[in-house]
């Protein structure tokens, strides 16, 4: 990566910057419904939504592969219609489909994306990239030879080979197997460290939960919620604690009826439910009471509510 | 100007044709190879000179003319129409590339690969007819007004083409006929009226008769006409071209 690139610090400054941006197809249908969203510098942001909600066009937009109805995008200072030039060089897509010049080998196709941003030829920074995703023993391999894992891997070298330091990827992970799927957070991860901000969309919630900083909620052409993730999961998370008793209870005795308890396996397990942003929990309170009213237990196990069923919520919320 | 992104989708085009070099040379040459053999060795034996010109001379520039209308067509519209349809152009849309870089590539690459077809077919005519070029630099400059025209024309129908069977439709059922009507095996003279009149309606009539005058110095029409004829019809595509890929007409979604 360049220099440039590896010294870029995280900031609040935004490096890419939407605004009222809207896209109403020619049937009427309105894919978004005028967004504003600011991509902080160096961060990984995740956009969430079901399908349908518009990740895609929102992106594509960005990247110049659809035209907005009205409202602007600015990529690192630069106007992506205006200044599509430079707008553009600084973005790297990597698409949700695998597609790919199925004759082309993997050093060429690489080549032909470095050339097609602009930039001179620059054998050593193909090399880097194609072997930081461990695709330096493929380069001279037809990508039709290769498996979808790979041709995942060449599209993101693709998207790579000219340096950008804004990188789109739409569902990076769709489609690939458990090991890969790490072995792409790991990229990604390197790729965030160097200074490139990275925007990803995804359906599966454990990849925005592990690699997130930030996370943004979009349902049916709107931005519902832009939130840093872990002031998310404490704001809308929800902790659980559960207590094995040690005699089942038929009903949560009139004195605790003020907490927030429920009995579930037959009376066996008590649940206490509490904020998971909260200071102070109660659990403490809830034992002691517990104590003197003579309930006992032998196990306790405490839980949190990921992200998945936050998004499902807000989701269910909005419909 | 992203003079670096004209020459990746030049040479990436270029290369793809070298990689089917057989099939891209070998098919052009068999079947004018068989039109000399027909036309002009079998038929052409029993046809009188026109104009002063032997049959078997007469025809090679409409023959040049038919490969090069339909190589630079099939080429520059399967060089646009391959990417929509496999999913690859999302790169070239997203690339800081303008609608006029993005033609100079690929019709650039249609068109070089045109001219070489040409000056191959011109060598293979040698082999089976004499003839002399009166006006070379003249025959050099309707050979690139035309392939780079057809080419643009080519690229219009690979973006128009939402279908394989649409991209075949326009070379078989239009420019052929048109070919073989516009003069490619006689003179328009020969024609009786009112089908002498209808012709000078064919604009391919004009590319032939233009392409005839720079070898033989005969011509149907005025050799201006066949300039402005082929000036205006390159305008005409580049404007449509310009506009279908500003607009994003079946580009973009």
């Amino acid at each position: 990566m360049s220099a440039v690139l590896q010294t870029a610090p995280r900031t609040d400054e935004a490096i890419v910057s939407i605004r009222g941006l809207t896209k109403t197809y020619a049937n009427g249908f309105s894919a978004l419904k005028g967004i504003d969203l600011d991509i902080r510098r160096g961060e990984i942001f995740a956009l969430l939504g079901p399908n349908g909600a518009g990740k895609t066009t929102l992106i594509s937009i960005v990247c110049g592969i659809v035209n907005a109805s009205t409202g602007q995008v600015v990529a690192d200072g630069f106007d992506n219609v205006a200044d599509f030039r430079k707008a553009r060089a600084r973005i790297g897509l990597v698409p949700q489909e695998l597609h790919t010049d199925a004759f082309e080998t993997v050093w060429a196709t690489c080549s032909f994306s470095r050339g097609l941003f602009g930039f001179k030829p620059d054998p050593a920074h193909i090399e880097r990239v194609l072997r930081d995703l461990s695709l330096w023993d493929k380069r001279n391999d037809r990508i039709m030879t290769l498996s979808g894992g790979m041709k995942r891997r060449v599209l993101i070298a693709k998207a790579l080979a000219h340096e950008p330091s804004i990188l789109f990827l739409d569902e990076p992970t769709a489609g690939v197997d458990v090991e890969l799927r790490h072995d792409m957070w790991n990229v990604v991860r390197k790729l965030r460290e160097r200074g490139t901000t990275i925007i990803l969309t995804t359906h599966y919630i454990e990849e925005a939960e592990e690699m997130a900083d930030r996370v943004g909620v979009i349902l049916k052409g709107e931005i519902i919620l832009v939130e840093d993730k872990t002031t998310l999961m404490k704001k809308l998370g929800k902790r659980e604690l559960a207590l094995h008793l040690n005699e089942p209870l038929a009903a949560i005795p009139v004195a605790l009826a003020d907490l927030n308890l429920e009995l579930q396996d037959s009376g066996s397990v008590l649940v206490y439910r509490f904020d998971a942003g909260g200071e102070a929990t109660g659990i403490s309170r809830l034992l002691n009471r517990l104590g003197g009213e003579g309930i006992g237990f032998h196990d306790l196990k405490t839980s949190e509510t990921s992200l998945e069923e936050i998004f499902v919520s807000l989701v269910k919320e909005r419909a | 100007m992203n003079w670096l992104a004209v020459a990746a989708i030049y040479k990436f085009e270029m290369s793809r044709w070298f990689r089917t070099l057989g099939q891209s040379i070998a098919s052009p040459v068999i079947s004018t190879s068989l039109y000399f053999i027909v036309f002009g060795a079998a038929i052409g034996a029993r046809m009188g000179a026109i104009d002063g010109v032997t049959y078997g001379a007469f025809i090679i520039p409409g023959l040049m003319m038919l490969s090069i209308l339909n190589e630079s067509i099939g080429n520059a519209s399967f060089g646009i129409y391959f990417p929509k349809w496999s999913g690859t152009i999302f790169e070239i849309l997203s690339a800081p590339v303008s609608w006029g870089e993005m033609l100079l590539g690929y019709v650039g690459a249609a068109t070089t690969k045109s001219v070489l077809l040409g000056a191959l077919i011109l060598v293979t005519a040698r082999v089976f007819v004499p003839y002399e070029i009166a006006h070379p630099l003249w025959m050099l400059c309707f050979l690139l007004l035309t392939a780079a025209s057809f080419s643009l024309f080519g690229f219009l129908i690979g973006i128009w083409a939402d279908s394989w069977e649409k991209l075949q439709t326009v070379p078989l059922l239009v420019i052929t006929p048109l070919t073989f009507l516009g003069g490619a095996f006689y003179s328009i003279d020969m024609l009786p009226s009112p089908w002498r009149e209808l012709t000078f309606f064919n604009p391919v009539v004009y590319l032939i008769s233009g392409f005839r005058w720079s070898f033989y110095g005969v011509s149907d029409v005025p050799v201006g006409y066949s300039v402005a004829a082929i000036a205006g019809f390159l305008v005409t595509c580049v404007l449509i071209a310009r506009w279908m890929i500003l607009s994003g007409y079946r580009l973009k979604r």
